[in-house]
């Protein structure tokens, strides 16, 4: 069964390419383009990975994190946080609410794929 | 037959004498015995006071107006001294706590030690001073010709002896000023003193007064038996009898005040009546004696003004009687000039004639030479102190300011000032000489003199005032010494020019350009003949008219900076004041002693400069070896020594450029304002001052924060775009066989996100332009519908593809504004992309609307007509909360607060700031979940 990875970002021109990269290396994507979509999809459809944006309408990626790990369910549930803030006090804040990983936009297709390989334990 | 071999070796051998004195005058000082530091000396210095003008001009004077004609240029300074003696003491006491060097110095050390003040005193001094230089120089000359010729008396005007006395005068004037060059700049003082050359001027009192005494007594007693046998023998003459009584008439009367006044101003604003009264001042109890031994002084100088006048007029109208020419030409009342066959009489040299024509050769000779003393003593102190002035307050300041001499670099000035003061004192004297030359020999002595006193005269409202009136401020002063002096220039020395033919005459009949209203000789339809001003009369009312009434005038209505207001309390107050003037110009300044020595060395040299420094550290117990650190006093201390080199202003710039000034604490500032109560007010106003900088740093601070809050905004909208186009790139460049559709929907993607991301760079660039106010506004009339149309046209695709729904909601009326075109398409453009960006997803809704609101329809009259534009989207909307902070700068409303981020903040910022510059106004109402409406009102233009 193919692994389920959700895209959480409003840029649609984000959305595309990385939809493509997910599909093209066997993931099952389903996208979102604000934090309550995103939640009810996670409880809903309970993805594997979640790629998430950071800045957001609405409710923020922070806080989508925070709510996904305080569901026990959801406890193990890979989280990555994609977003073009790239202070390190935006990064230490990412990680500090327990995401497994902090991708800076601009990303390289090929270190996106890596991470996310290598979280699910697909390494090759 | 007196040989000019004679007349020339005595003249020089007399020079050599006063040099000799001043030289031993010099050692004594240095060695500590000043030979002048008593009253005596002091009065007679004074006495330089009386110049050729006394020796000759007064006999002139009597001769055509007897005592009226010139005892008042006696009476003045006499009042001055019994009466004004308050004033003197005040400004020697100023003086010698502030190390004043000169007037100019005074004038600008009062008004906040202002170079421009400075500049124009010492201008105006210059000029005013060369009429004055050029009667020193006519005296001698003309002295010299008659004494070459004795015994022959007559002075034959042709062109030939007319050329001869030029040449004389020349070659007088060029000795005059090397005779001040070596009296006064053989080196620079540390202090602004001259001691050597005080004791000469004390001793060419004593020659220039036994002079006039031996000629009065020898005329009084020798010709004739007693004062009263003289008169009684006058009375018998016509012409002379006339002259016993004082004709009162509105001229007279005017013309006599007029003078007292200037005499009055005069003894003391003179530029070298300042120096000898003031700057050379060894101890103020001296002036206690001198206010009454200068008056005696002055009556004994005069004493036999008049017999010499009448005995001369005795004589000549005698010889006059049988000469043909003279009988024929002789006026009603004489005008101080006999035409003889053989060559005319002045009036102005009787006491030297009148001894030639009784054969006595002697005294003749030594009346020449009390002459020569009173126009020398007048030269060289005159220069002396002129061109201290010009060194110090002209040239000095324009030196330092090119750059290429690189002055600052130099490290001995001090040679560098002497040959300037050298120089200035020749073109000085070579000015006073083609004063002469082209001007004076149509005017007697006293008149050309006068001119010179209404010059200085300009002065006294800036220094008396400036010494009782606190509120006198640097700009009063300014304006009224310069409108004075203009006057001065346009109603005495123009017309004196115009006389002499450099003008032409019609400028004096009938006014410049036929202009009657600006006659320079009766101004602005004065009648002078009625009011019975003269000349002078006239161009001393005129020009302390406008010098009073802009000096008030202005001061009342300006304010004087921190400086000035010091300086103001330091003059004023100077009895009393608790102002230390140790505390001169710096509070709490700190600088290195190494500096400061080098400072000193510059303009003073290093040997002065040691001695001044053992001084100061003997005197306060300081050891150099361990100190390197100079405190507040040491600096002021030094600023004072500059201070006797290059005066005041330049002394505070020295000092400044070596000076570190500490911030003042705020308890260091109330304790050194609460000494004065005047300085209480400015504790008040600094506290304000305080708070106002207090918030400057917020606001500075929180602009801080906004920057980098905007700065990483900035960054973060760039990335997007970037993101995807690198991300897309990625794949096409490295997927192959990607099929054909996709590609081109991926390198679609790609050149949108380019443009998205070149219209941010604009915009952030744009901001930028805006922000600073380097952009050009290109206003014109338009009518806003066009704008929005092609807001509209740039828009419609991006409108079109999101399938949003877009309604008009438009005024048929046209909306008239003035405004720049494509900055306003600007505002619309991204008031109609944000909208478009926020807009519901599935089913979003646009209205665009315009309302024009005529003055008719605003109902009350006043009201201005508006042109209003809204552009209205059913998005997410924005929190109240947010609502005004959206167009604040740097900022946008990020994740974390309720409501949608709103792309770069700056499109809003940007489109706030063109709609200011508008002079409109832009706003937003929104609630949460319901859309948002952006507001912008404009003013109708019709």
């Amino acid at each position: 069964m193919k692994k389920k990875i959700l895209i959480v970002d409003d840029e649609p021109n984000i959305i595309v390419p990385l939809e493509f990269l997910m599909t093209q290396n066997h993931y099952d994507v389903q996208t979102a383009d604000t934090g309550e979509k995103a939640l009810d999809l996670i409880s809903r459809w309970k993805p594997d990975l979640i790629l998430l944006d950071i800045m957001l309408p609405g409710m923020d990626g922070y806080e989508v994190c925070q709510k996904i790990r305080q569901e026990k369910e959801f406890s193990q549930t890979r989280i990555i946080f994609l977003s073009a803030m790239a202070r390190s006090i935006d990064i230490a804040k990412g990680m500090g609410l327990a995401a497994d990983d902090y991708i800076t936009k601009p990303f390289a297709n090929d270190y996106v794929v890596s991470k996310i390989k290598e979280l699910l334990g697909d390494t090759d | 037959m007196l040989e000019q071999k004679i007349i020339i070796f005595v003249s020089f051998g007399y020079m050599g004498l006063l040099f000799a004195i001043a030289f031993w005058g010099d050692k004594r000082a240095e060695a500590g015995k000043s030979i002048i530091s008593n009253p005596y000396i002091y009065a007679l210095s004074l006495a330089v006071y009386c110049t050729a003008w006394t020796f000759y001009g007064s006999v002139g004077a009597a001769s055509t107006s007897g005592a009226t004609g010139f005892l008042n240029i006696y009476l003045g300074p006499t009042l001055m001294m019994i009466l004004g003696w308050p004033i003197l003491r005040k400004i020697i006491c100023i003086s010698k706590i502030n190390r004043i060097t000169s007037i100019a110095d005074f004038i600008a050390s009062r008004y906040g030690k202002s170079a421009t003040i400075a500049g124009a005193v010492t201008i105006i001094a210059v000029l005013g001073i060369v009429p004055y230089m050029s009667v020193q120089i006519k005296a001698i000359s003309t002295s010299f010709q008659l004494i070459s010729q004795y015994p022959n008396v007559y002075m034959v005007q042709t062109a030939t002896t007319l050329s001869g006395t030029k040449d004389t005068a020349f070659f007088v004037a060029i000795l005059l000023a090397l005779f001040a060059v070596v009296f006064g700049t053989r080196h620079l003082e540390a202090t602004e003193r001259h001691e050597g050359l005080v004791a000469a001027i004390a001793f060419e009192s004593i020659v220039k007064l036994v002079a006039i005494l031996s000629v009065g007594v020898f005329i009084t007693y020798g010709l004739y038996s007693g004062f009263g046998d003289l008169f009684a023998q006058a009375g018998r003459v016509p012409h002379i009898r006339q002259l016993f009584v004082m004709e009162v008439n509105a001229a007279t009367f005017t013309g006599w005040y007029n003078a007292l006044f200037l005499a009055m101003m005069a003894i003391f604003l003179l530029p070298r009546q300042f120096q000898v009264i003031v700057v050379e001042n060894v101890d103020e109890n001296h002036l206690k004696k001198a206010v009454w031994l200068f008056p005696m002084y002055l009556l004994a100088i005069n004493i036999f003004v008049i017999p010499i006048a009448f005995g001369g007029m005795m004589y000549f109208f005698e010889q006059c009687s049988s000469d043909p020419v003279c009988k024929q030409t002789l006026p009603q009342a004489f005008d101080g000039i006999l035409e003889f066959a053989n060559g005319r009489v002045d009036a102005d040299y009787f006491a030297l004639t009148l001894l030639m024509a009784k054969q006595q050769q002697g005294l003749a000779l030594f009346a020449f030479l009390g002459g020569m003393s009173a126009a020398t003593g007048m030269v060289i102190v005159e220069t002396i102190a002129l061109s201290t002035m010009v060194c110090n307050d002209l040239v000095m300041p324009v030196l330092f300011r090119l750059p290429f001499l690189k002055l600052e670099q130099q490290s001995d000035l001090s040679r560098l000032l002497l040959i300037i003061r050298r120089i200035s004192i020749l073109v000085i004297v070579l000015l006073g000489y083609l004063y002469f030359h082209y001007v004076v020999e149509y005017y007697s002595l006293v008149s050309i003199g006068m001119i010179s006193f209404a010059a200085v005269a300009q002065f006294s409202p800036a220094v008396i005032g400036g010494i009782f009136w606190k509120g006198a401020t640097r700009r009063g002063a300014l304006f009224g010494l310069l409108a004075g002096f203009f006057t001065w220039m346009y109603t005495l020395v123009l017309p004196s020019l115009a006389q002499a033919g450099f003008l032409s005459r019609d400028l004096l009949t009938y006014g410049p350009l036929g202009v009657e209203l600006l006659n320079p000789s009766h101004l602005f339809g004065l009648d002078v003949h009625r009011l019975g001003l003269n000349q002078y009369t006239h161009a001393v009312f005129w020009s302390m008219a406008v010098n009073i009434g802009l000096f008030i005038g202005v001061s009342l209505f300006s304010r004087q900076n921190a400086m000035e207001r010091r300086q103001a309390t330091l003059f004023v107050d100077v009895f009393t004041s608790s102002v230390k003037s140790e505390k001169s110009s710096f509070w709490r300044a700190t600088a290195s002693v190494v500096d400061l020595r080098t400072l000193l060395e510059r303009f003073l040299g290093k040997t002065r400069t040691a001695d001044a420094l053992a001084l100061y550290a003997r005197e306060h117990h300081i050891n150099w070896e361990k100190e390197f650190i100079a405190d507040a006093g040491l600096v002021s201390h030094v600023e004072k020594l500059l201070a006797g080199a290059i005066g005041s202003a330049s002394a505070l710039v020295m000092v400044r450029s070596v000076v570190e000034e500490e911030p003042l604490g705020m308890d260091e500032i109330m304790h050194i304002l609460d000494e004065t109560q005047q300085m209480i007010i400015y504790s008040r106003e600094l506290e304000k001052a305080t708070k106002d900088l207090e918030a400057a740093n917020v606001r500075l601070k929180e602009l801080d924060r906004l920057k980098n809050e905007f700065i990483s905004t900035v960054t973060h909208e760039l990335r997007t775009p970037l993101t995807s186009i690198r991300s897309l790139a990625e794949i096409v460049h490295t997927t192959p066989g990607l099929d054909t559709q996709k590609q081109h929907v991926f390198v679609g993607i790609i050149i949108k996100e380019s443009e998205r991301l070149t219209r941010l760079i604009n915009n952030v660039l744009d901001f930028q332009k805006i922000e600073s106010g380097q952009i050009q506004w290109q206003m014109t009339r338009l009518d806003f519908k066009e704008v929005i149309e092609d807001a509209l046209f740039s828009t419609g695709q991006l409108i079109k593809e999101k399938l949003i729904d877009l309604t008009f909601d438009i005024s048929t009326l046209p909306g008239i504004v003035s405004g720049d075109k494509d900055r306003l398409i600007q505002v619309m453009v991204n008031l109609i992309s944000n909208a478009v960006k926020f807009c519901h997803a599935e089913n979003g809704r646009i209205t665009v609307g315009m309302q024009v609101k005529t003055k008719k329809t605003g109902g009350n009259g006043n009201e201005k007509g508006g042109v209003t534009v809204f552009v209205k989207d059913n998005g997410i909307g924005i929190d109240k909360g947010d609502q005004e902070i959206i167009f604040r700068e740097f900022r946008q409303v990020i994740s974390g607060s309720k409501g949608r981020p709103l792309g770069t903040g700056i499109g809003l910022t940007i489109s706030k700031h063109i709609i200011d510059a508008h002079k409109g106004r832009i706003w937003v109402d929104s609630e949460l979940d319901k859309g948002a409406t952006f507001f912008f009102e404009l003013p109708l233009l019709e």
